[in-house]
C-alpha cells in the first residue's frame, strides 16, 4: 500500500484552525450531496424506465395480444384484426428453455473443475480466464459464429440454432455462479465425507452440489433471465417468424426480435404492440431475478 | 432387510472403490474445461475465416478505409467509421457513467444508512438486468427526444457558437439520433456494471485502515481521497474497463439510438454508427456468401480483437479482487 497524507495541522491561531476545519467540512458536505444526488440519478432512470414500460406497455396489453399471432398494421382501421405475440412468446421460451438445458450441464461441470480439480493449475487458469471473457463478450459476435457453424451448413435460419447461441451465453453465467457458491462450502465438509470413505466424484455429486444447490440454482435461473432478453444473437440465428411455429429446424419468432421489428416498422399501433411485449420481457426477467436473489438470501 | 457379507478383495486385486466413477467424472469436469478453450479459439477462428475475403481484397486498408457501399458491382467496404464510432461512443459513455457510478459506490459503502444499503444495491443490480433492447426502445422514445428537444435545440446555437469546441455542437442532423444519443443511453447501461464493481472494491478496505484515519480526525471524503482511493486505485481502473469492453460490444440498444449513418462523427450531434449496429442492421439482409457478408464478419473479428483485449486488461487490473 502507498503511504497516505492526511492534512496535518501544525499549530496555528485558533481563527485559522476554525477556518480550516470549515473548509474541510464544506467539501465533505458538497462530496455528500454529490453522492446522493449520483444514486439519486440512478435510481431516476431504472424509474423512468419502469414508468415508460407501464405506461406504454398497458397501452395495447390485452388478452388478444397474448393469444394472436402477428397480424400487419391495421392503419388506424378497427375492423382489421388486431395482432399478437403468442408466436414470439412460445418462441422465446421454447428457445430459452433448450439454450439453458443444453448450457447448464456443461457449465455445471466447468464451475466443479474450477472449484474441485484445477487448484492453481495453468489450465484453470486459462479456463477461467476464458469463461469471464465470454461472460462479457458482445453477444452479436456469437450470433456471427453460431451463424457460420449451424446456420449456413443447415441452409437456413432455425430456432434450434437460435438456442445454441443463446446456450453459449449460459455457460459462462452458470461456471461463475457455480464455482463461487462451491468455493463458499467449508473444506471440513468435504473432509468429511472423504474420510468415511466416499470416492470423490461421490462427495462432490452427493455432498458439494447438494450444498449449494440453491447457489447453483441461483445461477441458472439469472442465466435463463440473461437469455430471455437477448435479442442480437437470434437476430442472426432464428431470425424471427411471423407466425406461431415450434419447428425447430425452421426460423422461429422470439419476443426481443418481435419487439425490434415492430418498434422499428413505424406503425403506432404496431409500436404499441412492440412496447406490450417490451413490458412482458421486462416484468419477466426483473421477476426471475428477485425471486433468484430472494432464494440466495435465503440461504446465506 | 437383506444381510450382506463383506468379502475381503483378494490380495493383489486391491481397488480403491470408487476409482473408475472417479476418473470420469475428473475426464467430464476437464473435458468441459477444455471445451470452453475450444469454443472461445473456435469463435476466433469462424470470425477471421469469415472476413478473409474482404481482408484479402481490402488489404490493411480496410481498417481505417471510410466507404461502406453494398451496392452489388461497385461494392466497398471498409471499417473506419464503425471502429471509429465504436470507440468513440464507449469512451464517452465511460466519461458520463464513471463519476456518477463512482458517487453510487461511495454512497453505497460509505454514506448510505445501513437499512438503505440492501434495496439501494438491489436496484442498482435490477438496473444491470434490464434487456439492452429495452434500453434501445426506452432510449429512442425518451432519450432522443429529450436530447433533440432539450439540449440540440435548446442550446446547440450557444454552444456552437463557442471558439475552438463549438465544432464539437455544431451540426446539419437534427433528427435527434446521434453519437451523444448512443452515449447517454450506453452510459446508463454500463452505470450499474462499473458502480457495483467499484462498490466491491472499496469494501474490500480492511476497515482498520479507515478507522485509523477517522481517529485522526479526517472526514468522510478525507478517507476516501487519502485511504480508499489509494488502496483500490487499480481495481477501480479495472471495473471502468468492464464497463468499456460491455459498451464496445453492445449492440440493440446503440442501434436504436445512433443513426446507423457511415459518416464520421465529426459533432455531439451528428449520427455515425457502431461495429455491433452495423452487424445486426445488414446482416440479416445480406446474401450468404456475398462480399458483403464476409465484410460483415471481418468487422466483426475486428471488434472481438477490440472486446478482448480490454477485457482481458480488466480481469488483469482486478486479479487482486478476484483472488
Amino acid at each position: 500500500m502507498s503511504t497516505t497524507t492526511l492534512p496535518v495541522m501544525p499549530p496555528r491561531d485558533v481563527a485559522q484552525q476554525r477556518r480550516l476545519g470549515r473548509r474541510r467540512k464544506l467539501v465533505d458536505r458538497l462530496v455528500l450531496y454529490f453522492c446522493v444526488a449520483a444514486t439519486v440519478v440512478g435510481l431516476f432512470f431504472l424509474a423512468s424506465i419502469m414508468a415508460t414500460l407501464l405506461w406504454r406497455g398497458l397501452v395495447a396489453l390485452d388478452w388478444i395480444v397474448l393469444t394472436r399471432e402477428f397480424e400487419p398494421t391495421r392503419y388506424g382501421d378497427d375492423s382489421l384484426p388486431k395482432g399478437g405475440l403468442v408466436h414470439a412468446i412460445v418462441g422465446s421460451l421454447i428457445q430459452t428453455a433448450i439454450a439453458t438445458a443444453i448450457g447448464t450441464p456443461i457449465g455445471l461441470l466447468v464451475g466443479t473443475y474450477l472449484s474441485e480439480y484445477a487448484g492453481k493449475s495453468k489450465f484453470g487458469y486459462a479456463v477461467r480466464f476464458i469463461s469471464d471473457i465470454l461472460l462479457s463478450a458482445p453477444s452479436v459476435l456469437i450470433g456471427l459464429f453460431i451463424y457460420q457453424l449451424v446456420v449456413l451448413p443447415q441452409g437456413g435460419f432455425s430456432g434450434f440454432a437460435g438456442a445454441l447461441a443463446l446456450a453459449i451465453i449460459v455457460i459462462p453465467v452458470v461456471v461463475r455462479t457455480t464455482e463461487d457458491m462451491l468455493q463458499l462450502i467449508p473444506n471440513t465438509l468435504r473432509e468429511a465425507v472423504v474420510a468415511l470413505g466416499a470416492p470423490k466424484w461421490k462427495m462432490i455429486t452427493l455432498v458439494a452440489w447438494r450444498a449449494a444447490l440453491s447457489g447453483i440454482m441461483t445461477g441458472i435461473l439469472l442465466a435463463f433471465a440473461r437469455i430471455m432478453g437477448e435479442t442480437a444473437p437470434l437476430l442472426l440465428t432464428s431470425f424471427g417468424n411471423n407466425v406461431l411455429s415450434t419447428d425447430l429446424s425452421r426460423a422461429m419468432a422470439s419476443l426481443p426480435v418481435a419487439i425490434y421489428q415492430q418498434a422499428n416498422s413505424g406503425f403506432p399501433d404496431l409500436i404499441d404492440i412492440a412496447w406490450s411485449g417490451a413490458l412482458l420481457v421486462t416484468l419477466g426477467v426483473l421477476f426471475i431475478n428477485i425471486i433468484a436473489r430472494v432464494a440466495l438470501r435465503k440461504r446465506a | 432387510m437383506s444381510v450382506t457379507t463383506i468379502q475381503a478383495p483378494p490380495i493383489g486385486a486391491r481397488r480403491k472403490p470408487g476409482e473408475l466413477g472417479d476418473k470420469i467424472f475428473r475426464a467430464m469436469c476437464v473435458g468441459a474445461g477444455g471445451f470452453v478453450l475450444i469454443l472461445l479459439g473456435a469463435i476466433i477462428v469462424t470470425l477471421f475465416l469469415g472476413g478473409l475475403p474482404a481482408f484479402e481484397r481490402f488489404g490493411a486498408e480496410f481498417i481505417w478505409g471510410t466507404v461502406w457501399d453494398p451496392v452489388e458491382g461497385q461494392e466497398e467496404f471498409g471499417a473506419g467509421v464503425s471502429i471509429l464510432g465504436t470507440l468513440t461512443s464507449s469512451v464517452l459513455a465511460i466519461i458520463f457513467a464513471v463519476p456518477v457510478a463512482f458517487g453510487i459506490a461511495f454512497f453505497l459503502t460509505e454514506l448510505s444508512p445501513q437499512w438503505l444499503k440492501r434495496p439501494l444495491g438491489t436496484a442498482i443490480e435490477l438496473l444491470a438486468a434490464v434487456p439492452s433492447i429495452i434500453y434501445g426502445m426506452w432510449g429512442l422514445f425518451i432519450v432522443v427526444p429529450f436530447v433533440q428537444m432539450n439540449i440540440q435545440f435548446a442550446f446547440g446555437e450557444q454552444l456552437a457558437a463557442i471558439p475552438l469546441v463549438g465544432f464539437l455542437f455544431e451540426s446539419t442532423n437534427f433528427a435527434g439520433t446521434s453519437l451523444f444519443s448512443a452515449s447517454i443511453v450506453l452510459a446508463i447501461m454500463i452505470l450499474p456494471f462499473i458502480a457495483a464493481t467499484m462498490r466491491d472494491v472499496f469494501e474490500q478496505v480492511p476497515p482498520v485502515y479507515k478507522e485509523s484515519a477517522y481517529g485522526l480526525g479526517a472526514t468522510r471524503w478525507e478517507v476516501m481521497t487519502g485511504v480508499v482511493i489509494p488502496y483500490t486505485r487499480i481495481s477501480v481502473v479495472g471495473g471502468i474497463m468492464l464497463g468499456l469492453g460491455r459498451a464496445l460490444g453492445e449492440t440493440m440498444a446503440v442501434t436504436f439510438v445512433i443513426g446507423n449513418a457511415n459518416r464520421i462523427a465529426t459533432s455531439l450531434f451528428d449520427s455515425t454508427t457502431t461495429i455491433a449496429s452495423v452487424i445486426a442492421m445488414e446482416f440479416p439482409e445480406s446474401l450468404s456468401g456475398s462480399l458483403q457478408q464476409s465484410a460483415l464478419f471481418a468487422i466483426g473479428f475486428l471488434l472481438f480483437v477490440i472486446s478482448f483485449l480490454v477485457l482481458a486488461l480488466s480481469r488483469w487490473l482486478l486479479r487482486p479482487r478476484l483472488k
